[in-house]
């Protein structure tokens, strides 16, 4: 037998070679494909910055698409996939269920996101990344997206195998961990996910060489929404998985309960992946019943699951802080918890955000009525920010922090840049997002070249403040660009030019100890206010809630200020 | 460390709730189901709602339909492109086509008066986004979209093609004038 696992000897993580370096692989794509996203992301709102104005139309939608494809899909999903292997083979000690496979997986998804990239380079598929029907893309713009969603099951295929080999020989005692848990919850929404998108992107290819005369444009919407939303609940599985890893490595924080935890996992399993009609709620010929049941995921159940994750996140990290001595008053455990190390920082920037930002106006704008007043606004985008670039994408950043080094075994370059980057990038985006939602909810387009529409027959002009609006998000646009470009610098510096760690670390042909169980919590009478081990975290739950109320009913408010209509 | 590890007892479900998170779960539970009944609630006591009213139709035969109302109602063309201004009944069918890259034909609507707007495209998706007031419908080939509207406040209001729509989607802009 070959020398397969070693011994990270900072972490204690052990890993499987062919794992590692599928790991390593799919890391490193991701990163790279980041940076390729994040500098167009950069061109859009610099163009969107009205003073600014950097792009032409064709360059800028063109670059709108490649933004959204390609930090949407394939960064995130090719961290996912490396995620995936992680918490199958390494948080098991499992070997990993055919590796080989794990790169032809790899190759496809490769392959297939250089095809949609370079569709999209040569112009004539500038679409957006939603490519509506009948507006047509050139057919090797979907076919790219097939192939690589073909890889990514694959992936999804081999994280399930991992499980039944990590099962069958045993390499852990009694359940698996509560971050494979949530990992699972992600690879079985992906699943359905990729289902849904083979349904419709497949007739569409058809459709772009000519085999299919007529694609309905509303069964597109969806179809393609039922792909298009249960992709971001495979992003919310996936973060929260690490914001709870997170808490665990830097904290040593064990679940409050696990019973809680995991049955929030199942809520995503069971309503989550429902989700579409949040996107169609004012398109035409949609009836009232479904758009109501599925938009609040059968009457917010989801939501609920998210709200239960965010009190019990941070509620782990302050029972264990508080464990640790930091006991005084509400909130000493969060004053001094390590705001320096980019691992934790990171998570709490993404948790904060992702919650107060992305959550809350995810469940607004997907409020039946409320849906007329934001819809294809700059809302949009000033909501998905705060949960695909600050809840997920930083929750992928800050465990980077943390795996990098230990997966190429090198020192981290540039700490004190890296001390500051999840705040460079977490606070430029989530300012960048709420000042988008400020100018959607004065009307500001989505999707839209120019907001003086230069050229049209007619004029419109939007006051003074939509335009302070945009260019405020313009400002913090740069901001959270430099922050992701202090990330890859980081990470790309770190893997070519870290210093080498000085322990040892050989693989070796013996298999790893089994996985032991977690030592049971110890007696929490002592700690926290009041009989709650965690009031400092409730404390904030409630602020939390108070924000939502208040804001869900302002915007009944403005809603009802509207022409009435039905 | 044990989200990473498995979990202690061997039958986790079994866990007692800590205190912070059963409150929690409840307080969360209600508000959820608050939101919720918001939602039919305002179907029922709410003035802005959009009940999903739509038939299937072609290109062909919707402009048949805009093309007749623009024959019979047009009062005035504005713009140096002589685009008519259309004064439908009060109470009436008013028809509203979205194609690339306009809306046809420019509207004036009566204060206080409601009118059934039928909307459909020609062509590729477009997004109806009434302008100051932030109105937005999705617009679909195919489909003819009905609302019924009651405009409320006079002046003259903008539609803006919010569904990215080709090169010159930022030039497709239509008009509502509302007369008291
Ligand atoms: C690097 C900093 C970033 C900047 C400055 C930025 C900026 C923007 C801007 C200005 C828009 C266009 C709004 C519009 O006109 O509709 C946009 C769209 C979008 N962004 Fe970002 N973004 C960044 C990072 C990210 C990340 C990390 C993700 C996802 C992980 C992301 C996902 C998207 C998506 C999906 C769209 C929508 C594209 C579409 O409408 O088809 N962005 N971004
Ligand atoms: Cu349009
Ligand atoms: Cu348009």
């Amino acid at each position: 037998m070959r020398e397969q696992f070693r011994t990270c000897p900072r972490t204690g993580l052990i890993f499987h070679r062919p794992a590692e370096n599928l790991i390593k692989a799919n890391a490193v794509a991701a990163v790279v494909f980041l940076l390729v996203g994040g500098f167009l992301g950069l061109l859009v709102v610099l163009t969107r910055w009205q003073a600014v104005h950097l792009l032409g139309p064709d360059t800028f939608y063109q670059a709108l698409t490649g933004h959204g494809v390609i930090t949407l899909l394939v960064w995130i999903i090719f961290f996912e996939i490396a995620l995936l292997y992680f918490c199958a083979s390494t948080l098991l000690r499992s070997r990993l269920a055919t590796p080989r496979l794990g790169w032809l997986a790899f190759g496809l998804m490769m392959i297939g996101a250089a095809m949609t990239a370079i569709a999209i380079l040569q112009g004539g598929s500038s679409v957006m990344m939603t490519s509506y029907v009948p507006m047509p893309a050139a057919p090797q713009f979907y076919l790219g997206l097939i192939i690589f969603a073909v890889g990514a099951l694959i992936g999804c295929f081999i994280f399930l195998g991992t499980l039944v080999i990590a099962r069958a020989e045993r390499t852990y005692e009694g359940s698996i961990p509560l971050v494979t848990f949530g990992a699972l919850t992600a690879c079985i929404i992906a699943i359905f996910t990729i289902a849904s998108g083979a349904v419709i992107l497949v007739p569409t290819f058809l459709w772009s060489v000519g085999y299919i005369s007529q694609i309905d444009p509303l069964m597109y919407r969806v179809i393609w929404w039922a792909m298009g939303h249960s992709s971001q609940q495979i992003n919310v599985a996936a973060h929260i998985s690490v914001w709870y890893a997170i808490a665990a490595i830097v904290f040593g924080a064990r679940p409050m309960s696990e019973r809680v935890s995991r049955m929030a996992f199942l809520l995503y399993i069971f309503f989550l992946q429902l989700a579409s009609a949040h996107h169609i709620l004012v398109d035409p010929g949609v009836g009232t019943e479904w758009k109501l049941f599925n938009t609040s995921y059968a009457m917010y159940l989801a939501v609920l699951a998210s709200m239960i994750h965010g009190l019990t996140v941070p509620g782990a990290i302050e029972v264990s802080q508080r464990e640790k001595g930091l006991n005084n008053g509400l909130f000493e455990w969060l004053r001094k918890a390590p705001w320096g190390n980019p691992v934790f920082s990171g998570m709490f920037i993404s948790l904060v955000g992702f919650g107060f930002l992305g959550g809350i106006t995810g469940v607004i704008m997907g409020t039946e009525q409320l849906n007329l007043i934001i819809h294809n606004t700059m809302y949009v985008p000033g909501h998905f920010h705060p949960t695909v670039a600050v809840g997920t994408t930083l929750a992928f950043m800050a465990i980077s922090y943390y795996l990098v080094p230990a997966l190429f075994q090198r020192e981290l370059v540039l700490p004190t840049l890296a001390k500051w980057q999840p705040y460079l990038f977490g606070i430029g985006t989530s300012l960048m997002g709420l000042f988008q939602m400020g100018a959607g909810t004065l009307g500001v387009s989505r999707r839209h070249w120019d907001m003086a529409f230069a050229g049209s027959p007619f004029s419109f002009e939007y006051g003074g403040t939509a335009h302070m609006m945009m260019g405020l998000a313009g400002f913090f646009g740069v901001i959270s660009s430099i922050g992701a470009a202090a990330f890859i610098i980081i990470m790309v510096g770190t893997i070519l030019f870290g210093k080498r760690v000085s322990e040892k670390s050989e693989y070796t042909t013996k298999r790893p100890a089994r996985l032991p169980r977690a030592e049971p919590a110890p007696d929490h009478s002592n700690i926290g206010v009041a009989g709650f081990v965690a009031p400092g975290t409730f404390i904030l739950a409630l602020v939390f809630l108070a924000t939502f109320v208040v804001y869900f009913f302002l915007n009944f408010g403005y809603l009802s200020s509207v022409w009435p209509m039905s | 460390m044990s989200a990473i590890l498995p979990p202690s007892e061997r039958i986790w479900w079994k866990q007692p709730i800590d205190r912070a998170e059963g409150t929690w779960v409840a307080i969360a539970l209600v508000w959820c189901l608050i939101m919720f009944f918001m939602m039919p609630y305002w179907h029922v006591y709410g003035k802005q709602n959009y009940k999903g009213e739509a038939y299937r139709t072609t290109p062909a035969a919707f402009s048949v339909k805009v093309e007749e109302m623009v024959q019979n109602h047009t009062v005035r063309h504005v713009t140096d492109r002589n685009i008519p201004v259309v004064r439908p009944p009060a109470g009436s069918d008013v028809y509203l086509l979205a194609r690339l890259w306009d809306w046809y034909p420019a509207l004036e609507l009566r204060k206080g008066e409601t009118y059934r707007l039928h909307m459909s495209s020609m062509d590729w998706q477009h997004g109806f986004s009434l302008q100051p007031l932030n109105i937005n419908m999705q617009i679909l080939p195919g489909y003819e979209t009905v609302i019924t509207i009651t405009p409320d406040s006079s002046g003259e209001f903008t539609i803006v093609c919010n569904e990215y729509c080709g090169i010159l989607h930022h030039q497709m802009l239509g008009k509502i004038y509302v007369v008291d």
